[in-house]
């Protein structure tokens, strides 16, 4: 049947039009502003939710424009985007509302939510993309929007964090571009595929194949954070919670481990890139940045900065699953894609509501909390538990998967990884716990603003629907519908056998 | 059998060169609108001397044509640059270019 | 003669139009400025928009003009190429005439005389972009020069005249070689047209010395590293509408007569020495345009060396269309669309910086802090335009780097991939240095001046062209390859025949 165009093209469009109107409003006009979001993101989820369905339904999806004389711009619904969308759109609406209430009375709202905005089109455009020139243009377009968010504040460590977020992201940019022209030049096409397109390309231009992996997953691996490419995560950490949130969980560290994803298992085919070799290599990578980022968490006073290695680590997570050969462990990388999302941005979320709230930064300063603030912080033991693997929070079926997957593969190394960083991860997060419950605060706490609720509705409302929603991920991993389900469809339609 | 049009062609190529090194290397401004039209005029008796280089071939109106509108061109951009020189030394009582090529803060 | 003679009066329209309205404003002075913006830019779109239709229903265009045939009388003709050009200038144009308007409504200096010159300069560059015959080129290059130079010293400030005179003189010498060149290849082949001319031509030393004089003029014309001295000078002290049509066309058009000599008349002399070579200069302007550029003290200045920098670039043409049949219409593709968007984004860089001057009143970076706040529009326009110079997507400027890298890479020439990226990044480091700055808040005790609305509409819109050039590629793309009949013969290698 024909593929119907319009509904990639609106998803994408929702949000671009919202932001350009966004800029438009004046800041003193709270209420347009915070309708305009709204309305924008909820719109966008009501698109995703008839796409799913659609998907679901087997109908196609694809828009295509021309954009050179032989390349063409391509949004396509397929099962891995949908995955991407899905979760971009579900966590943006609630980011927005935390984000409405976390800038109350702070100036510069509506140049934040205009390039808020433009950063959600970014992403969905890189979830849809259909083929990689696509992909490269919403990438580069994400680093153009999330910039002036890093930048926001104005003070010299934000434009410090800037810069060098600019120059990690423009050079990894850079990187991917050579990598796809030098691709496109060897093997012509460059649109996703189901299993791969290139196991069809001869032999002699395997060396340039493998060069050419190299230098994509050189330029893809800055916004995973793939070490040694990782420096500018903790760096950004100036930016407001909102878009730390945004940054660790939805779009940038994602859109990275996505396009891994997406070269891995559509462009050169899981099988394909396991015979060139380049497998085997991707996987050390992501031990070595898992290991090394929860070290580094270990030393981090700062909560934002804790978090920001743990992010480093659990997302080579995700490329361990790639790197490993076979079902199960794709299964466990592409639905942690889902779970640490979840998990994360919950973590972040309440650290935006101690700083907040509390005015709270660091974790020594953080004394039984858990009294003054039980709600957010019985979120934050969610999704912490969650990370270090305590079932039944949705990080323990994914490392649960990547365990089983990597002896399905006989990698007992990566076995090693996942067990010493989960040892790890209980070293840096079991402490913070052990404060916010188990000891006595140091210092009286400002009283709450209003009678019986510990913060802003904004922030907490959202903060506890994505506690709520790790936790399902993990206890109804079984059922159909679920992230884990969904991963694997994604991974039957990958392999062979 | 070589025309009477090759001594001008040559004489054009000298005069070329010659312009050509002094608009470069004199400083004054005056010296340098000078040279370029002598390297005007080099050209043009290369434009005109070079089609008649063989003895016997009529000549070539084409040429004619060519250097009279070279000439037209030289004299009006002559008088600009007259002008503005005139006028730069009314400003700032200097025949020269400042060596620095940036403006002054 | 290939094509059919056109008695359509589009393209003498072309050049007649702005010509006129030249002297109109010259009679009648600023007051009719507002009728002459709204009529002439309207009657060149229509008479391009004609002409391009023509030109896909029976292909090539000519005009001989009063019906006299070359090589006596002027022959006009059209290609791709030529429709390409002529709509940048025209696209330019327009915005710029909008934006003078704003800009010289004020007591602002030499709002008399820039009409005049700059609705000649209009013509001069339709005229050249529409030559078949090489002296014909020289006319209208001489004419481009002198309105140019006319509107380098408009604000009538010593540093004005200053610049002014050194790109007089250097005009003038480079149009010179440029003749002696064009003088002994007539004196050979007792030809000027451009056709014949590609016919004709064998490689022989005496037609290697004509072709150098003519390069190494056109070369100091389009302002290449060594000869770039007096392009910083003459684009930061001008007026900002000025300096956008200096960096944004003016440059182009001597770039265009160096395209269309090599790779049309004389393409068998392409070697790989030369090519190489002309390569090596525009690499070096790259990175010494771009680390200058950095370096600057003023906005326009900046922008300045920022179009040495972008020159470099477009140099980069040469070597990777000659190499291989292969990379050639990739390559120069690439080259063509780089120049047009550069003019869109360049010229947008300018009016947004003349409009965020004018409200600080400030040249210097440092200074520019909370413009975004007065002048958003403006800022924005910086922003795009800056998107595109970097060769971000989506632009016009990502498109071109596109076409180029993979030029680079269909012919092997991984370094000139590189060349292309390091310059990207230093690109990417001179526009931020401009724009994080307006992210901070400004001192308490700021200024700031209203400016007419129409200048930042101007910039915003020239900016979002350099965008939407990045979406749009396949239409100017299409054309160019039209004008490809000389692009078969760009990789024939160079044999010298005693």
């Amino acid at each position: 049947m024909i593929p119907d165009p319009w509904l990639p093209l609106l998803i994408v469009l929702s949000s671009l039009l919202t932001g350009v109107l966004i800029f438009f409003v004046g800041e003193e006009q709270h209420r347009t502003r915070s309708t305009l979001n709204l309305v924008g993101a909820v719109a966008k989820l009501l698109l995703v939710g008839v796409m799913v369905w659609g998907v679901f339904h087997r109908h196609r999806y694809e828009t295509r424009l021309p954009l050179l004389p032989d390349q063409d711009f391509v949004l396509r619904a397929d099962a891995m985007g949908m995955l991407f969308v899905g979760l971009s759109s579900v966590l943006w609406l609630l980011t927005t509302i935390y984000a409405i209430g976390y800038l109350e009375g702070s100036p510069h709202r509506s140049r934040f939510f205009g390039f808020f905005s433009l950063c959600v089109t970014s992403t969905m455009g890189i979830a849809l993309a259909g083929d990689l020139i696509t992909f490269m243009l919403f990438y580069e377009l994400l680093t153009l929007s999330t910039y002036p968010l890093v930048v926001h504040r104005g003070t010299p460590e934000a434009l410090h964090a800037g810069k060098v977020y600019l120059k990690y992201t423009l050079t990894g940019g850079a990187l991917l571009l050579v990598g796809i022209v030098w691709l496109y030049n060897v093997a012509g096409s460059v649109e996703f595929t189901e299993r791969g397109a290139l196991a069809q390309v001869s032999e002699i231009h395997h060396p340039a194949l493998l060069a050419i992996f190299a230098i994509l997953i050189a330029g893809l691996g800055v916004k995973t954070a793939l070490v040694p490419l990782h420096g500018w995560l903790p760096v950004a950490m100036v930016a407001p919670a909102p878009v730390s949130a945004l940054l660790h969980a939805v779009a940038v560290v994602k859109a990275g481990a996505f396009g891994i994803v997406r070269i891995a298992y559509d462009v050169y085919g899981v099988e394909f890139a396991a015979r060139l070799g380049v497998l085997k290599p991707l996987s050390w990578l992501a031990g070595v940045t898992i290991i090394y980022g929860s070290l580094r968490a270990l030393a981090q006073d700062d909560l934002k900065r804790r978090l920001a290695y743990s992010t480093i680590s659990q997302v080579s997570y995700i490329v361990l699953g790639i790197g490993i050969l076979g079902p199960v462990a794709t299964i466990g990388g592409v639905v942690h894609l889902v779970h640490q999302g979840l998990m994360k941005i919950t973590l972040f979320f309440c650290a935006g509501d101690l700083a907040e709230t509390l005015g709270i930064h660091k974790i020594s300063e953080m004394n039984g909390v858990g009294r003054r603030m039980p709600w957010s912080m019985a979120a934050f033991t969610v999704a912490a538990l969650g990370m270090i693997g305590v079932p039944p929070v949705a990080g323990f079926v994914s490392k649960w998967y990547l365990g089983s997957g990597a002896i399905d593969a006989k990698q007992y190394w990566a076995l090693g990884v996942l067990a010493v960083s989960t040892a790890l991860n209980a070293a840096y997060f079991l402490p913070i716990l052990h404060r916010i419950w188990f000891r006595p605060a140091s210092g009286e706490w400002p009283k709450p603003e209003r009678d019986g609720l510990e913060t802003r509705p904004t922030l907490l409302v959202p903060t506890l629907i994505t506690a709520l929603l790790s936790l399902a991920a993990g206890l109804f991993a079984g059922a159909p519908f679920s992230p884990l389900g969904w991963a694997k469809l994604i991974a039957a339609r990958e392999y062979v056998s | 059998m070589i025309g009477g049009g090759l001594i001008y062609a040559i004489a054009g190529a000298i005069l070329f060169s010659l312009g050509l090194y002094g608009l470069v290397v004199h400083p004054h401004l005056m010296r340098k609108l000078i040279a370029f039209n002598i390297t005007g005029s080099g050209v043009f008796l290369v434009l005109v001397g070079l089609p008649q280089r063989m003895a016997g071939t009529p000549p070539d109106r084409v040429s004619e044509a060519l250097v009279l509108t070279g000439i037209v061109v030289a004299v009006s951009a002559t008088a600009f640059g007259l002008a503005l020189v005139r006028r730069f030394y009314d400003l700032t009582g200097k025949t020269r270019l400042p060596n620095d090529p940036r403006p002054e803060p | 003669m290939t094509g059919i003679s056109s008695v359509a009066p589009w393209i003498p329209s072309l050049i007649l139009l702005p010509l006129a309205a030249g002297s109109l404003s010259f009679l009648f002075g600023p007051r009719s400025s507002l009728g002459l913006v709204a009529a002439t830019p309207v009657g060149i779109g229509f008479a391009l928009i004609q002409l391009l239709l023509e030109f896909n229903d029976t292909g090539l265009q000519h005009y001989p003009v009063g019906s006299w045939g070359s090589p006596l009388g002027i022959e006009f003709r059209a290609d791709g190429l030529s429709l390409v050009m002529l709509g940048m200038t025209a696209t330019v144009g327009i915005f710029i005439s909008l934006y003078a308007l704003g800009y010289f409504s004020g007591e602002q200096a030499g709002g008399v005389w820039f009409w005049p010159l700059w609705w000649f300069l209009w013509a001069a560059l339709n005229a050249l972009f529409l030559s078949a015959d090489l002296f014909n080129l020289y006319v209208t290059l001489e004419l481009l020069s002198l309105s140019a130079a006319g509107l380098v010293t408009l604000s009538g400030e010593w540093e004005s005249l200053a610049a002014g005179l050194r790109y007089l003189l250097a005009a003038l010498a480079g149009s010179l070689a440029y003749l002696m060149g064009v003088a002994l290849l007539y004196g050979a082949y007792g030809t000027l047209s451009l056709e014949l001319m590609a016919g004709l031509i064998r490689p022989e030393p005496a037609n290697a010395l004509a072709a150098s004089l003519i390069t190494v003029g056109l070369l100091l014309k389009t302002a290449l590293f060594p000869l770039h001295f007096w392009l910083p000078p003459a684009h930061g002290s001008a007026l900002p509408p000025v300096s956008a049509l200096l960096s944004g066309l003016v440059i182009k058009a001597s770039f265009y007569m160096l395209l269309r000599l090599w790779f049309e008349v004389f393409p068998s002399a392409l070697t790989p020495v030369f090519a190489q070579g002309i390569g090596i200069l525009g690499a070096i302007a790259v990175f010494s345009g771009a680390w200058l550029a950095f370096h600057q003290e003023k906005l326009k200045m900046l922008i300045a060396w920022s179009t040495v920098a972008q020159i470099g670039y477009l140099f980069l043409t040469f070597p990777l269309a000659s190499a291989s049949p292969a990379g050639a219409l990739t390559a120069l593709s690439g080259g063509v669309y780089l120049a047009l968007s550069h003019a869109m984004a360049k010229a947008a860089l300018f009016l947004a910086a003349g409009a965020m001057l004018k409200v600080t009143g400030e040249d210097r970076i440092d200074r520019l802090e909370g413009v975004g706040r007065h002048l958003p529009v403006s800022l924005f326009a910086f922003a795009i335009a800056g998107v595109s110079l970097m060769g971000l997507p989506p632009s016009g400027g990502f498109i071109a780097k596109w076409l180029l890298l993979d030029a680079a890479l269909a012919t092997g020439q991984w370094w000139w991939a590189v060349v292309l990226i390091l310059g990207s990044l230093l690109t990417a480091a001179y526009i931020f240095r401009v724009l994080r700055r307006c992210f901070l808040a400004p001192p308490e005790h700021a200024v700031f001046h209203s400016v007419p609305v129409v200048m930042p509409i101007a910039a915003f819109s020239l900016a979002g062209i350099a965008l939407l050039l990045g979406l749009t590629a396949v239409f100017p793309l299409r054309l160019l390859e039209k004008s490809a009949p000389y692009v078969a013969e760009a990789a024939i290698p160079f044999t010298v025949v005693p």
